[in-house]
């Protein structure tokens, strides 16, 4: 076997395996990934002078799917997996690329168990269901001093997929140890495949609080807000403190004025750094009639996930699955565009430090408003349709 | 929580008002079968089609979706005609399952052209009219959902009759009741199934149009959509258009009821215990004749 390992060691191209949901029910949001990883290659030469290639394969946003997929990936020769954005394909994923021994680096998925695994070839660059919840109410605390305005009471719906789970488990933990001016008056957990959440949001209504803290996705967003405006729910706002969805293009397209005012909590770009500002040119000029601000998130940690298996394949000199592990183990990375602490993974292969920021919809578009160091407008709390009593 | 007797009338009117159009699209799964006794595996894949028509009118045309009602219907009623007359008649003296491929096989065509045509990504017709209720004093009734509850309640009327009413109508029953007999009288069996296919087209075309106003549309949806006018049309009664239509009712209200009474993620989960309790306590369905 030693020739066949040889030669397999010395090839050009690092071959990447680009696991994403471009189809079924969080299909537009596969796709925003996948502009991050088509752009990777082209900045990757420029930046490491390493050569890559995309296998992409579509997850379908079916976790049976993304388990296949990934195997068929690394039958073909894949030395590395990247994806999936969704908690239980990672899971499954997870699995597979530890049976079959082959790196794994996680680029949006915040289901904490998938690194409490004692998996050896499985990494994750992304913040788990506490950290993005803990980052989220805090940023929520920071928002009602910066306007002056405190919520009383709040309601929390949530998505109940492995990803919203989490996240509600997460909230259920630590809101009380954050001693947050309002009080949790309901929980709700919703299909994120409903079609209609007239009742969902219906009960919502009737606990009368004054806020809505969501964990969604991004049709089911949609929907929700419709039915805000529908049902007149008079709520000072709606915050996401953590998840995907109402930063997202086709949110802005379907709603027009009604997506303004929108909070999303999450892990962000930093506009200032030098590597973001690669990325956006690479995006744009891939990308003409769009924006790398509707697709922050997705495209900065796609990006940074197949930046880290590049800047390995560049230390270990080597697409041999054991070298490429070791040095994605030893990896740090000081330059990234995300904000946060710089790229290196603990001992159960996650990076700790990813930090978020408060994003509103203002002007048809998704702005910075916190930290104030890096924000772009200043906050609107509450948002310009409530109505005080 | 208790609950708040507002929030619950909000709720049942909702579920009606959805029901109903379930209970029309449900309906022409009934015809369908109710004549032909073809199990039409792609209906919920019918509606589909119909929807992304709608949508295309409405994007590219600026018709409203409930002008386009007619012709989408007129157009699906040829389709349907078609489909049966050419495609699926030559299937019906042959095996149960041979029926069940050939329209599996539909459905599939149907769901990955739209993908291929359409894109995965979820489409609606945004009108700013369909995010207003209309207020009845304590109680608000979603626009869009009423509007869309009487047009269905409005075709099923007239397709009701339809059939009491027209002489291809009555020639239509006599088929359904006995179609060796309606051979032997004269009628021309094979065109009267493939006009009761394309009626039941037509009724799935117009809930489509209908439903793009309450959900939002994407390539998948239709499995889904014929699951449930599987589950209607079994509770209702096989054959049954009076059962479809209040089956659809009841399982839009069930939903509704579940939703707020138990969990939203319990909707599901009540349509098809009650398919349950159909099947083990009244297997030919609430108004179906007897098996």
């Amino acid at each position: 076997m030693a020739p066949f390992n040889i030669v397999r060691a010395q090839a050009a191209k690092l071959k990447v395996g680009v696991l994403l949901p471009r189809s079924g029910v969080q299909g537009l949001i596969g796709q925003s990934c996948q502009k991050g990883a088509d752009l990777a290659p082209g900045v990757l030469k420029a930046l490491l002078g390493v050569d890559i290639a995309l296998m992409n394969a579509d997850t379908e946003t079916n976790v049976d799917t993304a388990r296949t997929r990934a195997e068929r990936l690394i039958q073909e020769g894949a030395h590395c997996l990247v994806g999936p954005f969704d908690s239980g394909a990672a899971a499954a994923i997870a699995q597979v690329a530890e049976q079959r021994g082959v790196p794994f680096v996680i680029n949006i998925a915040a289901a904490p168990q998938i690194t409490e695994q004692g998996y050896k070839f499985v990494f994750r660059n992304f913040p788990v269901a506490s950290e993005l919840v803990k980052n989220g109410l805090a940023l929520t605390d920071e928002l009602f001093k910066a306007t002056g305005t405190t919520a009383r009471t709040a309601v929390f719906m949530h998505v109940n997929d492995t990803f919203g789970q989490a996240n509600a488990k997460a909230l259920a933990a630590i809101l009380p140890q954050l001693n947050l001016p309002f009080k949790l008056l309901e929980t709700i957990s919703y299909d994120p495949a409903a079609k209609d959440l007239t009742v969902e949001v219906s009960k919502a209504k009737a606990t009368r609080a004054d806020l809505l803290l969501l964990v969604c996705r991004l049709n089911d967003a949609i929907a929700l807000r419709r039915e805000i405006v529908k049902q007149r729910w008079n709520i000072m706002g709606v915050i996401s403190p953590g998840s995907p969805g109402m930063y997202e293009n086709q949110f802005f397209q379907t709603l027009g004025k009604f997506s303004e005012g929108c909070i999303s909590n999450v892990p962000w770009f930093d506009p200032k750094l030098a590597l973001t500002q690669s990325v956006d040119a690479a995006f744009r000029k891939q990308n003409p009639k769009d924006q790398l601000r509707f697709h922050a998130l997705n495209v900065g940690y796609t990006f940074e996930a197949i930046l880290i298996v590049a800047d390995a394949y560049k230390r270990a000199q080597s697409t041999d699955a054991k070298a490429l592990t070791k040095a994605i183990r030893a990896t740090e990375i000081k330059t990234r565009m995300m904000i946060g602490a710089p790229l290196k993974f603990n001992a159960k292969g996650q990076v700790e430090g990813n930090l978020s920021a408060c994003i509103q919809n203002q002007g048809q578009k998704p702005v910075v408003v916190l930290p104030g160091d890096s924000a772009e407008a200043k906050p609107v709390f509450p948002w310009t349709e409530y109505q005080r009593a | 929580m208790p609950i708040d007797p507002v929030n619950l009338a909000n709720v049942t009117i909702s579920g009606i008002l959805t029901g109903l159009v379930y209970g029309l699209m449900a309906l022409g799964l009934s015809v369908i079968f109710g004549v032909a006794r073809v199990v039409n595996f792609a209906h919920g894949e019918m509606m589909t089609m119909a929807m992304y028509m709608t949508v295309l009118l409405f994007g590219q045309l600026h018709i409203n979706p409930f002008l386009v009602v007619i012709p989408v219907a007129v157009l699906f009623f040829f389709f349907g005609y078609l489909l049966q007359a050419k495609v699926i008649h030559p299937f019906i003296t042959r095996p149960d399952h041979a029926q069940f491929m050939l329209l599996l096989a539909i459905a599939m065509i149907m769901t990955n052209a739209l993908l291929i045509v359409f894109g995965p990504e979820a489409r609606t017709v945004s009108l700013d009219s369909l995010l207003e209720s209309l207020e009845t004093g304590p109680l608000l009734v979603d626009r869009g959902k009423l509007y869309a509850a009487l047009v269905a309640f409005s075709a099923t009327l007239a397709l009701f009759a339809f059939f009491r009413l027209t002489p291809t109508g009555t020639a239509i029953r006599a088929c359904a009741d006995n179609g060796l007999g309606a051979k032997v009288v004269g009628l021309n069996v094979k065109h009267l199934y493939a006009i009761a296919f394309g009626l039941g087209a037509a009724c799935v075309a117009v809930a489509g149009c209908m439903m793009i106003m309450l959900i939002d549309l994407t390539p998948a949806l239709g499995p889904t959509y014929t699951l449930l006018a599987f589950v209607i049309v079994i509770v209702g009664g096989l054959g049954s258009m009076n059962g479809a239509l209040l089956a659809g009712v009841l399982i839009g209200l069930s939903e509704a009821l579940a939703g707020l009474f138990i969990a939203p993620s319990a909707k599901s989960m009540v349509s098809f215990a009650l398919l349950v309790l159909v099947l083990l306590f009244r297997p030919r369905g609430l108004l179906g004749d007897n098996l």
